[in-house]
Formats: C-alpha cells, sequence, structure tokens
C-alpha cells in the first residue's frame, strides 16, 4: 500500500460525500414534482408521455398498483429485449454481421438486464449487433436504473409519509427519473468519455495491420453512450468482454475515477433524499455513514491483499502486488477500488479480473454482495437492502431501549420485520442453495476455470453475484451453458422481485401508519451508536449466514496459499 | 411516589422453592408434545431435528457406528435443550399457578341470597354462586361473602376486600356514586347492601385474575408475535446455511455426519431467547401483579412501556388529596364574620375533607357558631358539570366552588353583568399564584369573598417527575383548578403540562388530541366519568375502589387504588421488552463463538488448514462441537433468573440505555461463550467424554 | 391491472425510444462532430494505412521492439471454429486469463516466464506487470520499469546505444494524472513508433 494509493482513496470519498448533498436536493425536487431548471427542454416530453399513456400525474397509487405497474413494466421489457437478441441477425446496425442468440442465453440475458445484474455470458464485442445493445441494453440500462431508484423512492415516501394510502404514481416517477435524472447527466458523461477516448461510432470493427505486420480486428462502436448509463445506472454489463478493463472502456486513469463517481453518486444521493424526505437530513447522513464504515474497511483489505500480492509471485521474487488480471495504467489502487466499489453498489463492471484477485481480496466483493450491496448500493437494491437491515437493527435495539421500535417515527411491528426478513432471506436461499446444486452437478463443476476451493469460490461468486443483482463475476467460470443460463436467470429474477415486493409491501404498510414524535425515550438513529450498531447487525447476520461458505472458499484457499500449496 | 406502600400479598417464590421447580420438572416433559411445543416455533424445529438424530444414533447403535459415544452425548445434550427451555417456561407459569392458588382459596363455595323480586328486599332464595347471571339482584349481611362482582344499588356496608387486594382494613361501599362496586370473593362485615350482579359465571374479577396469573389464556402479544418472526427467519437463514455445507463438503471431497450439523445448526438457531419468550412475557405479568396491578391483557403490558403522555390526577397523585381552607377573604362591604357563617353554612352538607375544613375553619378561626341547618334548607351537591355546591335555604342561595362557576352563578342570579370587586380578583390571582386554590363565595347575586384552600404537593414528585422526562415521558396534571392555580402547583411539581379546570371531556378531548399525534397515553381514574378516558387511554389503569364502569373501561386495574403506580406500570412495560431485546441479542451475538469452535471441527477432516480458526484452542473436533452444545443447553438455564426477574431498567435516557445493553448482552454475548465454551472443553476433556 | 396496461405499453415504447434509439444515435452524432478521432478509436495511421489504435495494445515478438505484457486473449481455432486458440491481443475479444492465486496453471507459465526474462536480463529484477496477464488482454501499457528492463535487449537487437533508448523510454513514460490518479506507464505502440522513428 503506498501513500498516493491511499490519497486516490479518500479524495474519492471526499467528492461523493461532496456529492451527495447536490445530487441530493436535485433528485428530492424531482420525485417531489417540482420544477426544474431543465424543464424547459424536458418538460413537453414528459406531458406528451402522460398524454399518450393516459396517466394522469396527479393521481397516485397505493404499493400495491404500484407494484404492479413495475412488474408489467419489466414484461413489455424482457419481451422486447428478447426478440432483439433472437432476431439482431436479421435486423439493421449490425456491421460485424452477428447472428442470433440462442434461446438459453437470451433469456438469461433479457433476465439479467432487466434485473439490473447485467450478468454476460457472452462476449459483448464477439456476440452483439450495434442494434442489441442500443435498444436493447442501453434502453434496460437506463429503466432498471430508473426502476431501481423510484422503488427506492417509494419506499422512502412509507417512512416519510403519515396515514397516507399511497406511494406515488409509478409511471410519473419512471418518467421524471429517466428524463430528470438520468439522461441530463449521460448527455455530458458521454461526451466526457469520447475526450477521454472512448469510441462512439456506428463504423464497422477496424482492421489494423500492427507494426509487425500482423492483422488485428479492432471492435469498436457507439460504447460511450452505453458506458455513461452503465456507470450511473450501477448496471455494469460491459460493452466489450473485459468490461471496465478494455481499454475503449475505461482509457484513462481519469476516465476510471470519474466511472467509479459515477458508481456511488445516485446511490449516495438517496441516502440524502431519504434523509429530506423524512425531514432530518441527518437520518440519510447516519446511513450514509453506516454504508462509509463498510466501505472504507473493505477497501482496506482488498488494497492489503491485493497490495501483498501471492505466494507463486512472491516466491518467484516478483514484487509490485498481484498484477495479473489488472491494467498497469489503474495499477493495484485503482483497481482494488474499483472492486470494491462495484460490489458495494450493485454495479457489477470491473476495472481487473476478480477470478485472479487473491483469495481475501476477492473475498472483499464476494462479501460486499453477500450483504446484498446495501454499501451505497447504487440504484438498484442499494437503499432499500439497507433499510431492511435498519428495521432489524431497529427492532432489536429498540427492544433494548424498552419501546416498541421506531424508526423516522414509524413504529416497527410485526409486518415490517415479517417483510423484511422475507427479503433477507431470500439472499442465503438463492447463493447459498444454487451453489450446493452447482458444485456436485458434475456439468457446472465442468465450467470451472480453477481447481481446488478457488473453483468453489468461482460459483459461490456467480450465484452470489447473480442474487444481489451484480453482474460482475470470477470471470473464469464458463458461464454460457444451459444450466447456468437457467439457474442464473432463476437467482436474477428471484434475488430482484423477492427484494422489490417485500419492500413495496413495507412502503405501504409504513405510509398508512401515524408518525410518531421523537422523545427521550426514543432510541437516537442519527448518532454513532445508531451507525455501530448497523454495521455490527450487517455483519453479525452476514458473517453468521456466509461463514461455512467462505471458510471452505476464500478463507481455506488464503490459507493454502500461505502453506504455498496450487491446485 | 410512597413505593414502601406497596403491599407485597402475593407470595414471592425463589427460584429454588421446590414447590415450584419440583412440579416444573415434570412440566418440562409434559410440554415435549409437540403440538404444543409447536406455538414456540424456534422450540419445535429443535425438537424435530433432536428426535432427527435420535432415530439416527438408534440406527448407528443397530448397525453399529463409529462413535456411538459421541452421538450419544450430542442427543442427550440436545434433548436436555429441549427440556431447559420447556423447564423456563414451566417455572414462570409455576409461580403463576402458586398465587392462582392462593386466590382460588378464597373462592369457596359461596352461596347466594337471590332476590325473588327486585321491590322486596326481605323474600330471597338461596342458589350456588355459581347458578348467578348478569342482572340479578342479591342481598349480602354482615358475615356473607359477596356471590359476584356487582354494584350496590341499596345500601351502605364495610366490606373486607383482603381476598383481592391483600389490604384488611375495611373499606365503605355504598350505593350511588363512585363506590358503589363491589367484587365477588369480598366479605360484608357490617350493614346489608342489594347487589346488581354484572358478571357472568366464570368471567368474574377473581375467574379473571387466576387465569392471568396463572398464564392460561396467555396470547402473544404484538411485539412477541414480531419477535417470533424475527427469529423464524434467523432460523430459516441458518437452514440455509447448515443444510449446504455437505454439498460443499462433497466438492472439497469430505463428508459431514448429520449429527454434527445438526449440532451445528442448533448452536447457531436462536434457542436461547426461544426457549426463554415465554417466560419473560409470563413474567412480565407476574411482577405486575406482584405489584397488585392485574393488567388485562400482556398487550396492555407492552403498551405501558411505550407511553409517551401520563395524565395524572393532581389530587392523591401530585399533591396530598386534602386541601385544607386556610383563609376566608371577604370583599369590601362584607364582614369576615358573615362569609365566615356564609361558607359554614354553604358547606354544612359538605362531607368532603375540603367542606370540613371549610366548617372547622369557621368555627376556629371566625368563631362561628354551626346550628343545625335551617328547615327546608336544599342542599346542592358538587357536579363536577356545574363545579359548585351549596345550599338554598328559604331565599338565600349559597354558592361556594370554581370561581368562574360563582361568578356566572352571580351573573344568573342578579339577572345581569355583576362587576367583579377589584379585591376579589386581586385575592384570587393571589392565592393562585401562592399555588392555593380560591374558592369563590357567593349569595343570590352577591359575591361575598372568597376562601384559600391550600394544596400541598409532595415532597418527592419532582424528582419522580424529572426522571420520567428522562425516560421520554411527559407528564400531564390534570386539575380542576383553575388554570393559574394549576400553572402554578404545575411549576411547583415539575410535570410538563396541565389541564386546569378540566372536565371528562377535556381529558377526553385531550387524549385523543395526543393520540392523532401519534402518542401513545396512560391515564389513571376511578369514577363512572373516568370511564370513557379510561377506555380511550392506551394504558387505562382503574382503580380496584373505583366503579364497576372504571375496572371494565381500563385495561388494568390497581388493587392498591394508588394511581402513583402508573409510573412503576411503565417500568415494567419497559423491562418486559428490554428483557426480550437484551436475551435476543444475546442469543446472536453468542454464535460468533460457536462458529470458532464448529466450523474448524468439522471441516478437519478434508482442510486441516482450517485450524487457524480453533482460536479457543479447543482440544479435538468432537469435544469442540459437544462443548458448543453443552454451553448452549447451560446457558438457558443459566438465564432463566435473568428471564423472570427482567433486564433492569434504570431512566437513563434511550442512548445510554442502549449503549449500556449492548455493552453487557452485545459484547458480553460475544466474549463469554468463548470462555464458557473453553472451560467446558476443558472439562469434557479431563473427563474424556471426548 | 388492466388499467396499466395502455401505460405500460406506452412508457415501454416512448421511453425505448428516447433512451435506446435518440439518445445513442444523438450522442454518435455530437461526439463524432466534436471529438472525431477519438470517436473513430483513436487510431494511428502510417503511410494511410491504420497500424492500430493508441489505445489498445498489440502484439510484439521481436527483439527490436518493446513487448507488451503477456495476453490471454483467445480466438476461433482456424481449423475447428467451435474451439477457441490462444490469439494474444485479440481486439475483438477481450478478456483475461482468470487464473486464481493458487492456481498451478498460472504458477508454471510464471515460472517459465521469469526464467527467460532472468535470462534475457539478468541485472535487473523482473518487473511484475510483464509476466502477469492484463484484465483485457490488450492493455497498450507496461511500467516504465518493464520498458527499462526491455533496454539492453531492444537496444542490442536494433545496434544502438543504450543510453539513447533508455532516453527515449523516459520521453514516452506518462506519469499519473494530476501527479495522482493512475499509475506511471509507457504506451508500448508509441514507444516502438518513436523507436521506429529514431532509427531514420
Amino acid at each position: 500500500m503506498t501513500a498516493i494509493g491511499w490519497v486516490q482513496i479518500i479524495l474519492y470519498c471526499a467528492i461523493i460525500v461532496a456529492l451527495t448533498p447536490l445530487l441530493g436536493g436535485y433528485m428530492t425536487r424531482v420525485f417531489n414534482g417540482e420544477r426544474t431548471f431543465l424543464a424547459p427542454v424536458l418538460r413537453p416530453v414528459e406531458v406528451l408521455l402522460y398524454r399518450a399513456g393516459g396517466v394522469d400525474e396527479k393521481s397516485e397509487q397505493g404499493w400495491l398498483a404500484y407494484t404492479v405497474a413495475m412488474l408489467l413494466f419489466h414484461v413489455g421489457g424482457f419481451v422486447i429485449l428478447y426478440a432483439l437478441l433472437r432476431l439482431q441477425g436479421a435486423l439493421p446496425f449490425n456491421p460485424a454481421g452477428m447472428t442470433g442468440v440462442p434461446p438459453d442465453l437470451s433469456f438469461n440475458t433479457a433476465i439479467s438486464f432487466l434485473t439490473n445484474t447485467n450478468w454476460q455470458n457472452y462476449g459483448g464485442e464477439s456476440t452483439l449487433s450495434y442494434l442489441v445493445q442500443m435498444l436493447g441494453l442501453t434502453h434496460q440500462n437506463f429503466l432498471s436504473a430508473a426502476t431501481g431508484i423510484v422503488l427506492a423512492v417509494a419506499l422512502i415516501r412509507g417512512f416519510a409519509r403519515a396515514s397516507a394510502k399511497t406511494v406515488g404514481n409509478f409511471w410519473v416517477d419512471i418518467t421524471r427519473c429517466t428524463l430528470y435524472v438520468l439522461l441530463p447527466i449521460c448527455v455530458v458523461y458521454t461526451l466526457f468519455l469520447v475526450w477521454q477516448g472512448m469510441p462512439q461510432t456506428l463504423g464497422s470493427y477496424i482492421d489494423a495491420t500492427t507494426l509487425e505486420g500482423a492483422k488485428q480486428t479492432i471492435a469498436v462502436g457507439p460504447v460511450a453512450s452505453q458506458v455513461a448509463i452503465k456507470m450511473l445506472g450501477t448496471n455494469g454489463g460491459g460493452f466489450f468482454n473485459a468490461n471496465a478493463a478494455h481499454p475503449f472502456e475505461n482509457p484513462t486513469a481519469l476516465s476510471n475515477f470519474v466511472q467509479m463517481l459515477s458508481i456511488f453518486a445516485l446511490g449516495a444521493a438517496l441516502t440524502n433524499v431519504f434523509g429530506r424526505m423524512v425531514g432530518n437530513p441527518r437520518q440519510g447522513w447516519a446511513i450514509l455513514a453506516a454504508m462509509g464504515v463498510l466501505f472504507i474497511a473493505g477497501v482496506a483489505v482488498c488494497y492489503w491483499a491485493e497490495a501483498n500480492g501471492t505466494h507463486i509471485l512472491s516466491s518467484l521474487g516478483l514484487s509490485g502486488g498481484n498484477m495479473e488480471g489488472k491494467e498497469v495504467r489503474f495499477g493495484i489502487v485503482a483497481s482494488a477500488l474499483f472492486a470494491v466499489i462495484t460490489t458495494a453498489a450493485s454495479c457489477g463492471a470491473v476495472n481487473a479480473m476478480h477470478d485472479s484477485f487473491t483469495a481475501l481480496g476477492g473475498m472483499i466483493p464476494l462479501i460486499n454482495m453477500e450483504l446484498g450491496e446495501i454499501v451505497v448500493g447504487g440504484v438498484g437494491a442499494g437503499l432499500y437492502g439497507m433499510l431492511l437491515f435498519v428495521i432489524v437493527t431497529v427492532f432489536v435495539a429498540g427492544l433494548m431501549v424498552g419501546r416498541t421500535p421506531e424508526y423516522v417515527g414509524k413504529k416497527i411491528e410485526a409486518r415490517e420485520v415479517k417483510m423484511a426478513m422475507l427479503a433477507i432471506l431470500i439472499l442465503p436461499l438463492m447463493m447459498l442453495g444454487w451453489t450446493a446444486v452447482a458444485v456436485v452437478y458434475p456439468p457446472a463443476v465442468a465450467s470451472m476455470a480453477n481447481a481446488g476451493p478457488h473453483g468453489f469460490s468461482e460459483v459461490l461468486y456467480a450465484y452470489t453475484s447473480m442474487t444481489a443483482n451484480n453482474g460482475s463475476a470470477f470471470a473464469g467460470l464458463t458461464g454460457n451453458t444451459l444450466f447456468y443460463n437457467l439457474s442464473g436467470a432463476v437467482a436474477m429474477f428471484i434475488g430482484r422481485f423477492w427484494m422489490i415486493v417485500p419492500a413495496m409491501a413495507i412502503a405501504g404498510a409504513l405510509a398508512a401508519k401515524k408518525s410518531v414524535p421523537p422523545s427521550l425515550g426514543t432510541f437516537p438513529t442519527t448518532g454513532g451508536l445508531f451507525v455501530g450498531l448497523l454495521v455490527g447487525v450487517i455483519l453479525i447476520v452476514g458473517g453468521l449466514t456466509f461463514f461455512p461458505a467462505l471458510a471452505l472458499g476464500p478463507i481455506v484457499e488464503h490459507l493454502s496459499m500461505l502453506a504455498g500449496s496450487v491446485f | 411516589m410512597e413505593t414502601s406502600k406497596v403491599r407485597k400479598r402475593m407470595p414471592v417464590s425463589t427460584l429454588v422453592d421446590p414447590k415450584i421447580v419440583l412440579p416444573a420438572i415434570g412440566q418440562s416433559f409434559v410440554k415435549l408434545d409437540p403440538r404444543t411445543l409447536v406455538k414456540n416455533p424456534v422450540m419445535f424445529v429443535l425438537e424435530v431435528v433432536t428426535v432427527l438424530t435420535t432415530v439416527l444414533l438408534l440406527r448407528d447403535i443397530v448397525q453399529g457406528g463409529q462413535s456411538l459415544a459421541f452421538e450419544l452425548q450430542i442427543v442427550v445434550w440436545l434433548w436436555f435443550t429441549v427440556l431447559f427451555a420447556n423447564f423456563a417456561e414451566a417455572v414462570a407459569e409455576g409461580r403463576g399457578k402458586a398465587q392462582a392458588d392462593t386466590l382460588r382459596q378464597t373462592r369457596t363455595q359461596t352461596r347466594a341470597k337471590r332476590l325473588l323480586s327486585a321491590d322486596n328486599p326481605e323474600r330471597f332464595e338461596t342458589v350456588a354462586a355459581d347458578d348467578l347471571r348478569s342482572g340479578d339482584l342479591v342481598v349480602c349481611e354482615a358475615g356473607d361473602v359477596i356471590p359476584g362482582d356487582g354494584d350496590i344499588i341499596e345500601g351502605v356496608a364495610s366490606v373486607n376486600e383482603a381476598a383481592i387486594t391483600g389490604e384488611s382494613a375495611p373499606v365503605i361501599r355504598e350505593s350511588g356514586g363512585d363506590r358503589s362496586a363491589v367484587t365477588g370473593g369480598t366479605t360484608v362485615i357490617s350493614d346489608r347492601i342489594v347487589v346488581r350482579i354484572t358478571s357472568s359465571p366464570g368471567t368474574s374479577f377473581l375467574d379473571r385474575m387466576i387465569k392471568l396469573v396463572e398464564g392460561a389464556e396467555r396470547q402473544k402479544t404484538p411485539n412477541e408475535i414480531a419477535l417470533t418472526i424475527l427469529l423464524v427467519g434467523l432460523t430459516l437463514i441458518f437452514v440455509f446455511a447448515t443444510a449446504t455445507i455437505p454439498s460443499y463438503a462433497l466438492y472439497a471431497g469430505g463428508s459431514i455426519s448429520v449429527v454434527v450439523l445438526v449440532a451445528l445448526f442448533v448452536t447457531l438457531i436462536p434457542t436461547t431467547i426461544g426457549a426463554l419468550l415465554s417466560a419473560i412475557g409470563i413474567a412480565g405479568m407476574d411482577r405486575l401483579v406482584r405489584f397488585n396491578v392485574l393488567a388485562m391483557s400482556g398487550r396492555a403490558v407492552e403498551a405501558a412501556g411505550d407511553v409517551d403522555t401520563l395524565l395524572l390526577d393532581k389530587t392523591g397523585t401530585i399533591t396530598f388529596g386534602n386541601r385544607l381552607a386556610t383563609e376566608i377573604i371577604p370583599v369590601p362591604g362584607v364582614t369576615e364574620r358573615e362569609a365566615a357563617e356564609a361558607a359554614l353554612l354553604a358547606s354544612d352538607a359538605d362531607e368532603t375533607a375540603e367542606g370540613r375544613s371549610i366548617i372547622a375553619l369557621a368555627q376556629d378561626k371566625y368563631n362561628v357558631r354551626r346550628e343545625a341547618a335551617p328547615a327546608g334548607a336544599k342542599f346542592i351537591e358538587f357536579s363536577a358539570m356545574t363545579r359548585l355546591s351549596g345550599v338554598d335555604a328559604g331565599t338565600r342561595k349559597l354558592r361556594k366552588g370554581a370561581i368562574d362557576s360563582v361568578l356566572k352563578f352571580v351573573r344568573e342570579q342578579a339577572g345581569h353583568d355583576v362587576a367583579e370587586p377589584a379585591a376579589f380578583r386581586a385575592a384570587v390571582d393571589k392565592i393562585a399564584r401562592s399555588g392555593g386554590t380560591p374558592l369563590g363565595l357567593a349569595e343570590n347575586g352577591r359575591i361575598l369573598g372568597v376562601i384559600h384552600l391550600k394544596d400541598v404537593v409532595k415532597p418527592d414528585v419532582k424528582d419522580r417527575f424529572a426522571a420520567l422526562r428522562r425516560m421520554g415521558i411527559k407528564t400531564v396534571m390534570i386539575t380542576g383548578d383553575n388554570p393559574v392555580t394549576a400553572a402554578s402547583i404545575a411549576s411547583e411539581a415539575g410535570v410538563d403540562d396541565f389541564i386546569a379546570e378540566a372536565t371528562p371531556e377535556d381529558k377526553l378531548r385531550y387524549i385523543r388530541n395526543e393520540q392523532s399525534n401519534g402518542r401513545l397515553i396512560a391515564m389513571c381514574g376511578d369514577g363512572t366519568n373516568d370511564a370513557p378516558a379510561l377506555a380511550q387511554a392506551d394504558v387505562g389503569v382503574a382503580m380496584q375502589t373505583g366503579t364497576q364502569a372504571a375496572r371494565e373501561a381500563g385495561n388494568m386495574v390497581d388493587l392498591d387504588s394508588d394511581p402513583t403506580k402508573l409510573i412503576e406500570v411503565v417500568e415494567i412495560g419497559k423491562q418486559l421488552l428490554m428483557t426480550r431485546g437484551s436475551l435476543t441479542t444475546f442469543s446472536i451475538a453468542n454464535d460468533v463463538a460457536k462458529y470458532f469452535a464448529i466450523i474448524p471441527a468439522m471441516f478437519a477432516a478434508f482442510y486441516p488448514q482450517l485450524g487457524v480458526l480453533n482460536i479457543m484452542g479447543l482440544s479435538s473436533p468432537q469435544s469442540a462441537i459437544l462443548s458448543a452444545i453443552i454451553f448452549n443447553a447451560l446457558i438457558i438455564i443459566a438465564l432463566i433468573p435473568l428471564a423472570l426477574k427482567g433486564v433492569k431498567y434504570r431512566p437513563i435516557g434511550a442512548a445510554a440505555l442502549l449503549r449500556q445493553n449492548l455493552l453487557v448482552y452485545g459484547v458480553g454475548g460475544i466474549v463469554l461463550p468463548f470462555i464458557g465454551i473453553k472451560a467446558i472443553d476443558v472439562i469434557v476433556t479431563a473427563l474424556h467424554l471426548a | 391491472m388492466l388499467k396499466e396496461i395502455r401505460p405500460a405499453i406506452v412508457f415501454i415504447v416512448g421511453l425505448t425510444i428516447i433512451t435506446g434509439l435518440i439518445y445513442p444515435l444523438a450522442m454518435t452524432g455530437i461526439a463524432g462532430a466534436i471529438f472525431p478521432s477519438q470517436a473513430q478509436g483513436s487510431l494511428i495511421e502510417k503511410d494511410g494505412k491504420v497500424i492500430g489504435s493508441a489505445l489498445i495494445g498489440q502484439s510484439f515478438t521481436e527483439a527490436k521492439y518493446f513487448h507488451g505484457r503477456p495476453s490471454a486473449t483467445t480466438g476461433p481455432d482456424p481449423k475447428d471454429p467451435t474451439k477457441s486458440v490462444s490469439a494474444p491481443y485479440n481486439a475483438a475479444n477481450s478478456g483475461g486469463s482468470n487464473l486464481g492465486p493458487t492456481s498451478k496453471a498460472l504458477a508454471d507459465r510464471l515460472k517459465e516466464d521469469v526464467a527467460t526474462l532472468k535470462q534475457e536480463n539478468p541485472s535487473a529484477a523482473v518487473p511484475v506487470d510483464l509476466v502477469t496477464t492484463s484484465a483485457s488482454g490488450l492493455d497498450p501499457d507496461i511500467s516504465p520499469a518493464a520498458a527499462l528492463f526491455q533496454v539492453p535487449r531492444v537496444a542490442k537487437a536494433r545496434s544502438v546505444p543504450e543510453s539513447s533508448v533508455r532516453a527515449l523510454v523516459e520521453s514516452e513514460t506518462r506519469g499519473r494524472w494530476l501527479d495522482l490518479l493512475g499509475e506511471p506507464r509507457v504506451n508500448v505502440l508509441k514507444l516502438n513508433l518513436a523507436l521506429d522513428a529514431m532509427k531514420s
């Protein structure tokens, strides 16, 4: 670890903290239906959509109607994406002449992008046409991100409102989120990325003749416009197979830094939206602080592990950290930092190959996802995953002070606890359950690229990533098999919607409750004590759930590595 | 306030009391019935896996397994775990049963004298008390046990209520007013009363009391349900965490025996809190009973812990009930003696402490002789609506009462607006500012003067309210006094708010208003006119001396009729929730050490590298697993006293309380099992058990 | 539920057109106008022919050129397109080795590569980035240490003094952005182009 490395980490955190109230304030205005400075341009588009859809922007929906609207919206998105993937060979914008994607891979990919997972069992540049990348994937990147944001906002409204029947209007929220939040940032962001060297062209792949006279086909495409929303929307699905490690998808250290910022920006801002909407910004900062503690701890371990390198490298006298699967322009620190960020949020973009990380360095992304990507969380499952943990924490802590637990003025009772547990339960079931099936199913074992505990980690990482809707991978695992395509689709689908529906039910139940004014007898949820307790509950619940699996994966691999064993 | 006054009528049994422990041991086995155990999901799951391992053990014995001694010990300790949990519940119930038995002894086969017709109190038939129906009229004479709950419709009697309250000094019960209720099982000592029975057989106060202390009809409270859901969720998580291990082990080229897997599972699921959960709930009710407060439901006890606002009657709670007249101040133009005479006459039939003190004052200080009331004098009783009392003697209409009521009376009598003499207002204000109560005195359309009633605030209430404030509870004083008087007493006593010149409607309005702002309200009351407010309040404590209507409306009854006990009730409610929370935290925190004991032991055969995780240095894989299981079982027994006694509540504010409990039960919960498991391992190894 | 079907269709279609067509096509137009070189892929032309992209590494094996990092990219086997074979710096199929920290395959390869490099330049420590594969397989850069390590070989192959090659390496070395972000590095293709230019 180096001083300059830590300076980069601290600078990163400082900028995120500075951006949070700015974006949070803006997003609060957007979701409160207030006029923003972009209204002159975008308001007509917004109104046109409402009119065409027959939506009254003033009328709101209860949690169930809101959820149903969201699900219908996803059914439509799935149909379009699946059709595009299957039919791409017959459609325009296909200079590389890609043929239709097979049914199981199409199914997996459609679910994957729909659920904001962006798990990719294919290489983008070798499988997809430009039309699918744009119309299929770019658009899903927008919509799954917007869905994540508006669901979090609906849950926030549940906390913020008192004796209310509704949590907002899905159609209005999704439109305003897309038009006023995501699109404007992406326009500016795209131009920045192109400036840094990212291609944005509809031209065909380049045939170059190298200095040594060999032929090199260089894949290009409309990369920047997709990468902008891929990062901002914490989607993470790469245009290219190597994702953000590809020099075209992440050309410079600066583009890398800004990409890392854009992963956390909206997720962190949502904590501020939460604070503002419940009428006490400190509530939002407390949540962000808990996220920050977990984040810094993760970064420290991962950076330390990667900088230390592996036994194989040190035994050959190679110093400078574990550079296998990392890019020179990023080095150790930006690779470790990126890995923690991308899994702390539900992004899943990678600028280094996690599969080649050290055992402990690779365990941090794994743990981040196992906890449900609640650290900032990105725009998907993040904030509401964190709020589920908050409910459990507040419930136990509240009892310890001798009151029916309350959080931001809402009593936490049986219904909330039930829904929170239902949502929290699904993570270990999908992550551990599918792993248990795959590691004893010979065709699935055959997909592993590494033997021994690392092979186990590859499978565990795969289902953890898919269930948590992350999308990053220990990429050595050959995922494009019937078994992984289908089981993965199930994991992604359940991991997304089994979280969303209970979270929305909580939103509805909370909105209907009265708001209790705080007193000295109310346990304060803005101080260090709460932050510490929340972190403790997350680590203990998460740790207890996943300790056996981690012991048989990364922990035993690390201990083997120290002993100099290879597999 | 005067907690020492609380009579500990109920027998205080300790844990080691063989009268409770021996039956409880028997009950522990009876409660193994899965139909009983299914109400406690964590324990039910434990029983299921225990049965499973027992079957496997039997199979291994038949087939000749390799580590039979080890498996046998695990199975035995698993059964102990279930039994210990049952024992905890049985002990808690046993303590209640002991109390119920005491109550039952008082409910002998009472005979009732049922009137044959309402208009003739002399003709009755003798029937068994159990045959009485609601609405029957019974007559009770000196020496009779009152056969059921009811209201006196005729007569006055002194009644010994020791059977219910433990207080042997007889109380006066009379028809009409706020002291008309009688309770079945109490004894008439003198006189003769006619009672209208208000309860049906088996639903009398005594019956309900027995059921309550026995916990026979105990239903899970809302918070207990929520906690159970959390525990079931955690159990399921651990099902996933352990059920997947064999497959992972197979990949790694090893295998895990079912017994070991069950051992891991059982130590991980929250058996500690699961075992103690119902005992905590029963013990909470029990603590209330010890305080001579009967809660009609566990829900009410929980609500007590959540109370945000306490409505306290000033009189008797904040001040010594008896306000005494200390001075009679006439208005200019009226002599002292004239005013004193009027005051005496107006109070002639007033049997309240105030009334008597006015008469005493008039006689002693102003030397007015008390004569028989003029013939035809009609006494006007005080009512909460008019807030006036007095006498109509011929053309003289004398009134004393609340200032604004007296002024209103004067205006009505005069038929026009009467100027309030400046001296009168000055005297009123001066009295009020001093914390006293000014009582207006008027004759027909003329104001005569003002009587100064002194109201003395109890010495320790201020500290008490400060403590409540630290608990986050707002205190509201309810008084019939005028706002100035009320404010003066409120500041002296240190309450947060007050309702002056309060009518029952005011109380109800105040409660509704607070509730609509999301607050929970507790109050106590005894009169029939308190009933709506008692019913509306989240915690309504009715005084045992109160009317039947009040006792029906409240969700708790204070057998000592001590309004200050509301504060203890709140503390007991908080204690109940705290005990649950603390033991849940402890239970979950324990798991950390258990992982460090079992995981390295479990995988030792195929990943010896994981031995690094054996930070406790347990001697062998088998002893590690056995020690964890033994610790898991013994900790239940060790925590039974805490579950029954409850975690101590201190009014130091939520944050400080949390920090303290977190340190003790959270950090302690992580550290203690490391020490405990290691110690057990040393013993297990020394005894060559594994 | 039926009530929500119309908005579902309208918003799916409407937002798909906005975000999936209008947005990327507009960005393609604008980016192409403002940053034409970057938008096309930062291509480097020599004598009117594209020789590569400044951002994409290419395979160098000759002694007279600086070599990039090992690349784990693959390409379709010319004999059997369903199978893939090693094809370093295949810019149409990026990817890393994905070998883990306890991989025997990785350990064996590294042992071999380190031995080869030690033979080539026994006087310096082998830089880690010169033997480890990059994440993309297309890493255009090597560390300054990795470039300096190769100076003796390149100078010998080109029969030029080591000092002038070293000077060239130093002039092609790029520092951190604002001395803060990223790592110091040397773009191998640009360095080799400069090397070729130096000769003439």
